[in-house]
This record gives structure tokens, C-alpha cells and sequence, in this order.
């Protein structure tokens, strides 16, 4: 193929890449930004959105994009049902102690994965793409649906964005990452706050997952990349930064697609892999962010 | 934390386990006494972990690297160039050593989470790179040390690394050279400066410490330990893969420092242990073992928030190094 | 004891399970099994036991699923025969994790643990070459069902065979006379950046070579990767057949772009069921597949000329003409592979009464029996076909089967000779000292 459609593909593919990443890391991101726990359960809650939408397409008959339609809904919904559950019974007994957070959500991966593997099997599972549309460009074919997904990220970063600034919500969550000492003084109910960032960062990544199931598969370990990608995302953009999220998501997607034009696959993702390392060695504080810590 | 303990009761007890270890190797089941020898060489990766993140407080995502350097430093010229074991060993703990020092040097440009991303990625990119050289590493498959390429000769003695006898001395003479080593170690003057910096950077610093010399030399110590033990791994079980340098492998020590206790020299051995058998023996009664495994480590946490050891210490033996 | 796991079953029917639990008789397991005659303490009568080192968690586990299936079908048959030798068989399961460090730790804990009298039935070869130094150390015969070069290669010790399924290297040179004279001459290989991929890279390359054929492009992929599409431009435009081998949960995703990718104009299509194991060929997605053909060990769909153990073969394990679950349509097979699980359980049957083995004592004499036998006929103990054994590299070789996809089902098209297959032997484990 000639450079540029070659070009262009890949530009694409590092766009849906970027698109699914950046709702992922924005979850990952409230809560690290908000309790300031490393989530390591994070991706596995992007794995329960994906099987729960296989399972919610499969119980439905009819159109492809009436299940598809409910899954957007109702698989986030018991994804945030249950990580809400998980930090009343045991991230808030354990007073968001970092260290201590770290083995108890790998804990909970465990029990997330297991009961995956349990009631939903081994397999990867497809489900069907709530519409079919292949877009025959002069050098290649697209996917209809990998395009929308970009427009559906991008809406729902959008909400997300309002909920954060212009809300009431958004406000006494920005007012509890801020400071929580004086939060707690103003009568904010902090813990309350925190269940429900915590409901919300794990919202985030199963609607992701369900954007993402019709093109790629529902399977019990599929957690792991997300998690590492959404890891990265929030550091390099800046801890708590939503425009830093997504111009990170953007960075390595976009990256990771172009850098695969020049070279072979292994060495492609190294290179990338390496790039954004050396981004963050001498850009410490991230590209939107102030200091770490 | 109390410094001024009495020393002759911390060094009595670790001397004590020492010697404890080395008669399990006569009082063992055949099946207990090997698994001892791995988990020993697994405890001191986590006790170089723990150098870095127990005592220095910088959390590492990266330490598979460290690990899989000496593995592959030390497997790779055994297996193509049929180097002898001790020249072997001594090649992967100078392949830590590199990475390390490497690793250290830019990586620590950061601090807080950004260094446990940046480590994260430098170990992705090097377990990506066991799998680009595939041609030398057989990659995720990896290679089989042959028996007969893991003894050493001593004038008229050979010393045979498959033995179990000879494997499981072997692995706790390591263990007990890095306990010691990090008892020492963590009551030397540059061991407090690390918990010095752990507590506060800027105040240490301020005291007119050099904070970076101190955070390198802590990153490249723990680097040395753990290639010690991938080396250690790669000569006493005879195989190298790409798996050791995969993420999975970052994460596991961290955990098995947690559970045992951050900053406590035997922690590591214990949560490592621990470990082990809540796998083996729960794995006995049920399939869905995982389950159990994960529903432990939060009970564990809810109950031992600062891992097993480290709890005991603030509770009830203050004076445990 | 451990009957209630029937809740979070991973595919186990009631047969196996762990009984080394401490206290338990060793053989309060069995009784368990329907039809199972009960042998008394009498060390020649007590049960052979079987350590089976199974994939049932981490990214083999749909594999490790059927293995077990197939293997507890092989078992009861055998049981219900008459056992080993007059001895019951009994499979005692431990999860590897598919991990290479657990696998060398369960082997240890069958040798020294359970003390079972061989280890059996591991597939992925990671997990194979991590598990064989311990295998080896410990003397205990290991039997994999793997299909890794890695047996044969040489790489490994006395103690690994592999004689129920044959090896990658010798399923690339039987499949490609077949792909040069009818479908295209000039390959790109798509396939994964690990040793499963090495094995045909190394060896497609020469064998289609000597049929006038050519390899213009090879594309690694790396594990981590889980979308393709990016990596489609490489592929030569004057391609005439893709040949994909891929492996892992990605695989469904990766045949999905190749068809946005090309839509109707596309290249012939070669590839390794491999990548559809446990995988409905219906699934949305995979019409793109349509008239492409596959690599089988042994075929998923019932064929119309199957012979009379193929068919009971297919009724033990219970799968149906699809190959998949009699009980569940949409729970596929990994028909391809597992029957390799059933053929080693019989060969290992056979090294055994041709040794006399009564006990671990006897293991020496297990591997040189092993090593003695030359071939196997097909019928109910080797239902996929006949197969030809070299003791000097511990492999077996066998016939492959091609099939084309068409109507939604997999109809084998070419069925290769064993000679096909065949290569010069690069190693020979039978000069190590046992």
C-alpha cells in the first residue's frame, strides 16, 4: 500500500484506540485524582462491562442494536452497583490507606476474574455490532462502527465534562480532590463522595468496554492492557486533568498507530512503549499537570 | 522506629532463622523441601523489592526487568556460549547491575506514581525485547538450561545444582547472605537516610543530604538483589522465558512485600511464603481457587493493614528490624 | 472433599478431582464414577495414578477445558475395559495457571506430593519447556499434548514425549505441497512474536520453497497487541495467499478486520485452526471466512466418510456433528487438538503393559518402552488416524487434514500422507543416560 493511505489507517486505528482509552483512564483518573488509591481492579471492571454485554446481547433477541442499546446502559450500571459495593466494604474500612488499597483491589481482581472465568467461561465471546457498515475507501475498506465509536467517546467525554464543571456533583468532588480536610469541614459527606467516584471511575472504563466488545471480544483477561494504557494516560496527562486525559489518550494512541508504519510490529511497540517513558523522564509532572505526588 | 534496639537480639533472630532453614533441609518432606528452595530464591527478589519500596518508599512496577536480567544474564551465556555456572551468575548480577543503573538514572528523574509508571514502561519495553530476540531467546517458550550445564566443579568436588540437597543449601546460603546484608544495611547510616527520605525528601534534603546519590544507590542495590535472584533461578531450576518478564512478575513482589510487611527484613520470605501455599492449598479444595486466594488477601488486609509482620511490629515486638 | 466444585464447574465431569487431600484413601475419588469397579488395597491392583497438569485458569483455560473433557471420556473407557495392566486408571488435576513457573511447581508436587506415577497432558508450550528441567531432575515420564517443535527439537530431556499429537514443523511441510499446487505460490504469514509463531516461520518457509512457492512478507505480531488492523498495509498487494496462524482471545478481532480490510477482493486465505479453536465458525464476524481454508489435526464437523472410532470417539467425549457440546450447541470444541489427549492415554496404556510397570520403580523402564514403539494403527485407541513414532526424538507423526469453509461448516478437502510430514530427525534423546 503507498504511504499515505497507509498513513491515514493507521492515524485512524490510533483515533479508536485513543478514543476507547481516554473514557478508560478518565475513570482510572477520578479516582486516583479524587482518593488517591491506586485502583488496580480498574481494568477488571472494564472486563465485567464487556461480559456483561455479551450477556445482555445474547438474552435480548431481535436487532443487534436494540441489545447493544440496553447494554449501554445497564452494563455500566451493575459494573458501578458493584464497585460501589467493593468501596463501602473494604477500601473505606481500610481508610483508603494506599499500600493497603493495592492488595485489596489486587484481591478484588482476583475474585472479578475468577467469577468471570466461572459463570462466563474461557472463550472470547463476540457480540454482534449494533450496525454493520463497511466504508470502501479507494485503498482499503473501514469499519462504520470503529468511527462511531469516536463520536460516542467523544460525546460522553463531553458529558463528562459538564457533570465536572458545571454541576453540583462535579463541584463536590473537584471540592474533595482539592482538599478533603476542608471539604470535610464545609459538611461535604466525603465518604459518600468517594463511593461514588469510585462507582463512576468504574462506570467509565465498562462503557468503554461496551464500545469496544463488537470489534474486539469479551474475554476474562482482557482487564490487564487496559489498565497498564489507563495507568499511563493519567500520569502523563497530569493527575486530575481531563483535557491532560485526553490529549494523553491521544498521544499514545496516535502514536503507537504511526510508529507502526515505520517499522515491524515487536519493534513498533517498543519504540512506542519507549517514547512515552522518555516523555514522562523529562516531563515529570505530566504535560498538563502540576507537580505529582 | 527504634534504631537504638538491641542489636544482639535482632541479629540472635536472624541468625536464628538462618539455622532453622538450614536443619528444615534435613526434617522436610521431599515435596515441602522443594518448594522451599523456589520460594527462597522468590523471597529474595522480594527482599530486593522491598530495599526499594520498603525502605526507600519509591513504588517500582518495573522490578521483572531486574529479575529477568539476571535470568537472562545469567542463561543466555550458559546456554549459547556454555559458560560455566559462577561465571554465569556472576554475569546476570552484572546484567541487574547495568539495567539498574540505567533505569535508575533516568527513572528516578520522577518520583511518586509517575516513577512506578516509568518503571512499568522500561519493563514492558524490556519484556518486549526478550520477545524481539527471539531468535537468541525463544521468547515466550524460552530455554531449558541442561542438567549437566548446572554443575560446578571445586577442585575434586562438583557440585550438582539439580540436587535437592545441594539446590536447597544453595538457595538459602543466598538467602541468608541478602537477609544479613539487608539487616546490615537497613541499620547503616545510608538505610536511615533512605527512611529519612521516605518520611520526608525535601527535609533530608534540606539536612544537606544527597537525596539522588542515596535513591540511586537504593535503586541499584535492589536491582543487584533481584538479578541475584533470576540468576539464582535460571541455574537452580534450569529454565529461562519471557514470562518472568512480564508485568505479572512486577506485581508479585510488591504483593508479597505488602503481605509480609513493608520495611521489616523477614516480611519478604513470609509473604512469599504465604502466598505460595494459600494457592497450593486452596487450589487442593477447589477449582475456582482464585477466588479464595483474593477474598484471603482482603481479609489479610482488612485485619494485618500493614502486612503481616509490620503489624506484629507496631502491636506487639517494637523492636523487629 | 471437593464434590460441591460441580457450582463453579470449569468443564470437569465427575471423575476427576484432587484426592491427595490428606487422610483421603486414594481411591475415594473413583468411587465417584459411574461403572467403576472398586480394587481392593493390594498394591497390584491399586490405581495408576496419572498427574494431569491442566490449563483450567489463565489464557489456556479454553483449551484446558476439553482437554480434561477428553481425557476423563479416555479414562473411563479405559477403566471400564479393565484399566492398566489390571489397574484402574486415576487422574489427579492440578492447575498450571498456563504459566511456566506453576507448571514446574505442580510437576514437583505429582512427583513428591501426589506421587503419581507420570505426568500428563500439558499444551502450552511455555509451559511445557518450563515444566521439562523439573520433569527431568525429578525422573518422572511427562506425556505433552503440546503439538510445540520443542519435543523433537531435541531441546529438551529423556523424560518429555510427545506421542499422541504431531509437531508444528511437521504440519507446515505436509500442508504446504498442498497450498503451493492449489491455491497460490506466493505467502505472506501472518503470525504471533513467540516461539508457537517461530516454529512455523522457520520451517513454512523452506518447505514451500522447494515447491516453487516463496515467503514475500512475514508479519510478527506481539502478544500484547490487540488489534491488527494497522498491520493489515504490510502485506504485499501481490500476494496470493495469507497464511494466519494466531493465537489467543484477539484472534476473533483479527479475521474481523481482515475482512473490513479487503471486503470482497481478497487474497486466498490459509490459516490454522488454532486461532478458531473453541470458536463458533457462525460467530458475527467470521463470514469474512468463507471459502477459506484451514489446518485440522482432527476435523471439528463430522465428516461422511468417518470411520466407525471416529464416531465413537466423538460419542465419549460427547460433541456433536458441529463439534460442539452434546448438551450446549454454542460450547465449542477444540476438536483439532484434544483427540491428541485420548491417542497419548492409549500410548502411554500401551508402554506400560509392554514394560510391565507396577510402580514408580519401573519409570526407567516406562520411557525405554515408550521409546520402543514404532507405530500405531488407527481404530478406537487412535481414532484421528494411523501414526508413526520415533523413539530417538520422543514425537509422533501423523496425517493433517485440510478443510475449506463452506456453508458455515469446516469439510475436509485433502488429507495429507504421513511422509508429508516427515523430516529429518535432529536429535536423539535416546543416548542421554537415564
Amino acid at each position: 500500500m503507498a504511504f499515505f493511505p497507509h498513513l491515514l489507517l493507521a492515524t485512524l486505528e490510533g483515533l479508536v484506540t485513543s478514543a476507547v482509552l481516554a473514557l478508560t483512564a478518565l475513570g482510572l483518573s477520578l479516582v486516583f485524582g479524587v482518593m488517591r488509591i491506586v485502583n488496580v481492579a480498574h481494568g477488571e471492571f472494564f472486563m465485567l462491562g464487556a461480559v456483561l454485554a455479551w450477556a445482555i446481547t445474547i438474552t435480548l433477541t431481535g436487532h443487534p442494536a436494540l441489545g447493544f442499546a440496553v447494554a449501554l446502559v445497564l452494563s455500566p450500571l451493575i459494573v458501578g452497583g458493584i464497585a460501589w459495593i467493593a468501596e463501602r466494604l473494604v477500601l473505606r474500612r481500610l481508610e483508603y490507606n494506599p499500600e493497603a488499597t493495592i492488595v485489596a483491589t489486587i484481591g478484588l481482581l482476583y475474585i472479578i476474574q475468577q467469577l468471570a472465568l466461572t459463570f462466563y467461561g474461557p472463550e472470547a465471546r463476540p457480540v454482534a455490532p449494533p450496525f454493520s457498515y463497511r466504508i470502501q475507501l479507494p485503498w482499503f475498506g473501514y469499519s462504520g462502527y470503529k468511527l462511531s465509536i469516536i463520536a460516542a467517546s467523544a460525546l460522553l467525554l463531553l458529558a463528562t465534562w459538564f457533570v465536572l464543571t458545571r454541576t453540583r456533583i462535579g463541584l463536590v468532588m473537584r471540592a474533595t480532590q482539592y482538599d478533603r480536610e476542608t471539604a470535610l469541614a464545609f459538611g461535604i459527606p466525603v465518604g459518600r463522595v468517594y463511593g461514588a467516584v469510585f462507582a463512576l471511575g468504574a462506570m467509565l472504563a465498562a462503557v468503554a468496554a461496551v464500545l469496544i466488545v463488537p470489534i474486539q471480544q469479551a474475554h476474562y483477561l482482557m482487564g490487564l492492557d487496559p489498565l497498564l494504557l489507563s495507568f499511563i494516560v493519567v500520569i502523563i496527562g497530569g493527575l486530575g486533568s481531563l483535557r491532560g486525559t485526553v490529549v494523553a489518550a491521544l498521544l499514545i494512541g496516535v502514536s503507537d498507530g504511526i510508529i507502526s508504519v515505520f517499522f515491524s510490529p515487536t519493534l513498533a511497540k517498543i519504540i512506542a512503549t519507549l517514547v512515552v517513558a522518555l516523555v514522562l523522564v523529562f516531563r515529570p509532572q505530566g504535560l498538563f499537570g502540576t507537580a505529582t505526588k | 522506629m527504634n534504631w537504638e534496639g538491641p542489636t544482639a537480639k535482632v541479629y540472635a533472630l536472624h541468625v536464628a532463622v538462618v539455622a532453622l532453614l538450614v536443619g528444615l533441609n534435613f526434617a522436610l518432606p521431599e515435596y515441602h523441601h522443594g518448594v522451599l528452595a523456589r520460594v527462597l530464591v522468590l523471597a529474595v527478589f522480594a527482599m530486593g523489592y522491598n530495599v526499594l519500596f520498603g525502605y526507600a518508599g519509591l513504588l517500582s512496577l518495573g522490578h521483572a526487568m531486574f529479575f529477568a536480567a539476571g535470568l537472562y544474564g545469567a542463561g543466555l551465556p550458559l546456554y549459547h556460549l556454555g559458560w560455566g555456572v559462577p561465571a554465569a551468575f556472576g554475569a546476570g548480577i552484572a546484567a541487574g547491575f547495568v539495567a539498574s543503573l540505567i533505569i535508575g538514572l533516568l527513572a528516578l528523574r520522577t518520583s511518586g506514581v509517575a516513577f512506578m509508571i516509568v518503571t512499568m514502561m522500561f519493563a514492558q519495553v524490556f519484556y518486549l525485547t526478550t520477545l524481539y530476540f527471539g531468535e537468541w531467546t525463544r521468547g515466550d517458550e524460552g530455554l531449558v538450561l541442561q542438567q549437566q550445564a548446572r554443575q560446578v566443579t571445586l577442585g575434586a568436588q562438583t557440585l550438582d545444582l539439580t540436587s535437592p540437597a545441594t539446590r536447597y543449601l544453595l538457595a538459602v546460603a543466598l538467602f541468608a547472605i541478602v537477609l544479613l546484608a539487608s539487616v546490615a544495611l537497613v541499620r547503616s547510616r545510608h538505610g536511615r537516610v533512605l527512611v529519612a527520605i521516605r518520611e520526608n525528601e525535601e527535609r533530608t534534603r534540606m539536612l544537606g543530604y544527597d537525596t539522588f546519590a542515596n535513591k540511586l544507590a537504593a535503586v541499584v542495590t535492589s536491582g543487584v538483589i533481584c538479578a541475584a535472584a533470576g540468576a539464582a533461578y535460571a541455574l537452580l531450576f534450569g529454565y529461562v522465558g519471557s514470562t518472568f518478564a512480564s508485568v505479572q512478575y512486577s506485581i508479585l513482589p510488591l504483593l508479597w512485600v505488602l503481605l509480609g510487611g513493608a520495611a521489616t527484613t523477614l516480611g519478604p520470605l513470609i509473604g512469599t511464603l504465604f502466598m505460595y501455599y494459600v494457592i497450593d492449598i486452596a487450589s487442593g479444595y477447589t477449582s475456582a481457587y482464585m477466588l479464595v486466594v483474593g477474598a484471603v488477601l482482603i481479609l489479610l488486609v482488612l485485619f494485618f493493614r500493614k502486612g503481616v509482620l509490620g503489624t506484629v511490629r507496631e502491636r506487639w515486638v517494637g523492636w523487629l528490624p | 472433599m471437593t464434590e460441591d466444585n460441580r457450582f463453579f464447574d470449569l468443564g470437569k465431569t465427575g471423575l476427576t478431582r484432587r484426592t491427595a487431600l490428606k487422610g483421603l484413601a486414594a481411591g475415594a475419588g473413583l468411587m465417584a464414577a459411574p461403572g467403576f469397579v472398586r480394587y481392593s488395597q493390594a498394591q497390584s491392583s491399586a490405581p495408576i495414578k496419572i498427574g494431569f497438569q491442566a490449563h483450567r485458569t489463565g489464557i489456556g483455560a479454553a483449551y484446558g477445558r476439553w482437554y480434561e473433557k477428553t481425557t476423563n471420556a479416555a479414562v473411563k473407557l479405559i477403566n471400564d475395559a479393565g484399566g492398566i495392566n489390571g489397574r484402574p486408571i486415576e487422574i489427579i488435576v492440578e492447575d498450571d495457571g498456563t504459566d511456566p513457573k506453576r507448571g514446574a511447581e505442580v510437576v514437583g508436587k505429582f512427583a513428591s506430593q501426589h506421587k503419581t506415577d507420570i505426568v500428563f497432558g500439558t499444551l502450552f508450550s511455555h509451559v511445557v519447556v518450563g515444566s521439562a528441567p523439573t520433569a527431568g531432575e525429578l525422573k518422572i515420564p511427562y506425556y505433552v499434548v503440546s503439538e510445540g517443535y520443542h519435543v523433537a527439537s531435541g531441546k529438551l530431556n529423556r523424560w518429555v514425549f510427545q506421542p499422541g499429537i504431531t509437531d508444528v514443523r511437521a504440519q507446515v511441510t505436509s500442508v504446504a505441497p498442498w497450498i503451493a499446487a492449489n491455491i497460490g505460490k506466493k505467502v505472506t504469514m501472518i503470525y504471533p512474536d513467540y516461539a508457537f509463531g517461530y516454529d512455523h516461520r522457520d520451517y513454512f518457509a523452506p518447505a514451500i520453497k522447494a515447491q516453487g512457492g516463496d515467503v514475500i512478507a512475514q508479519i510478527p505480531i506481539p502478544p500484547t497487541e490487540s488489534s491488527f488492523t494497522k498491520y493489515l498495509p504490510q502485506i504485499p498487494a501481490d500476494t496470493e495467499v495469507l497464511y494466519h496462524v494466531m493465537v489467543g482471545p484477539g484472534v476473533l478481532t483479527f479475521v474481523k478486520e481482515l475482512g473490513e480490510f479487503y471486503g470482497s477482493n481478497k487474497p486466498q486465505l490459509f490459516g490454522f485452526i488454532d486461532s478458531l479453536e473453541a470458536v463458533d465458525i457462525n460467530s458475527p464476524g467470521l463470514e469474512f471466512l468463507d471459502g477459506s481454508h484451514f489446518w485440522e489435526g482432527s476435523p471439528r464437523y463430522a465428516q461422511a466418510n468417518d470411520s466407525e472410532a471416529q464416531k465413537a470417539y466423538r460419542a465419549a467425549v460427547g460433541i456433536d456433528d458441529n463439534g460442539a457440546s452434546v448438551g450446549d450447541a454454542k460450547d465449542v470444541s477444540t476438536a483439532a487438538h484434544m483427540f491428541g489427549c485420548w491417542e497419548t492415554l492409549y500410548v502411554i496404556k500401551k508402554a506400560m503393559e509392554d514394560s510391565g510397570y507396577k510402580g514408580p520403580e519401573d519409570r526407567a523402564k516406562l520411557v525405554e518402552a515408550t521409546e520402543a514403539l514404532t507405530e500405531f494403527k488407527e481404530g478406537p485407541e487412535h481414532p484421528q488416524g494411523d501414526k508413526i513414532f520415533n523413539g530417538k526424538i520422543h514425537q509422533v507423526f501423523g496425517h493433517q487434514n485440510i478443510s475449506k469453509v463452506e456453508g458455515g461448516k469446516l469439510k475436509v478437502v485433502h488429507r495429507t500422507s504421513i511422509e508429508d510430514g516427515m523430516y529429518e530427525p535432529e536429535a536423539d534423546y535416546t543416548t542421554q543416560p537415564l
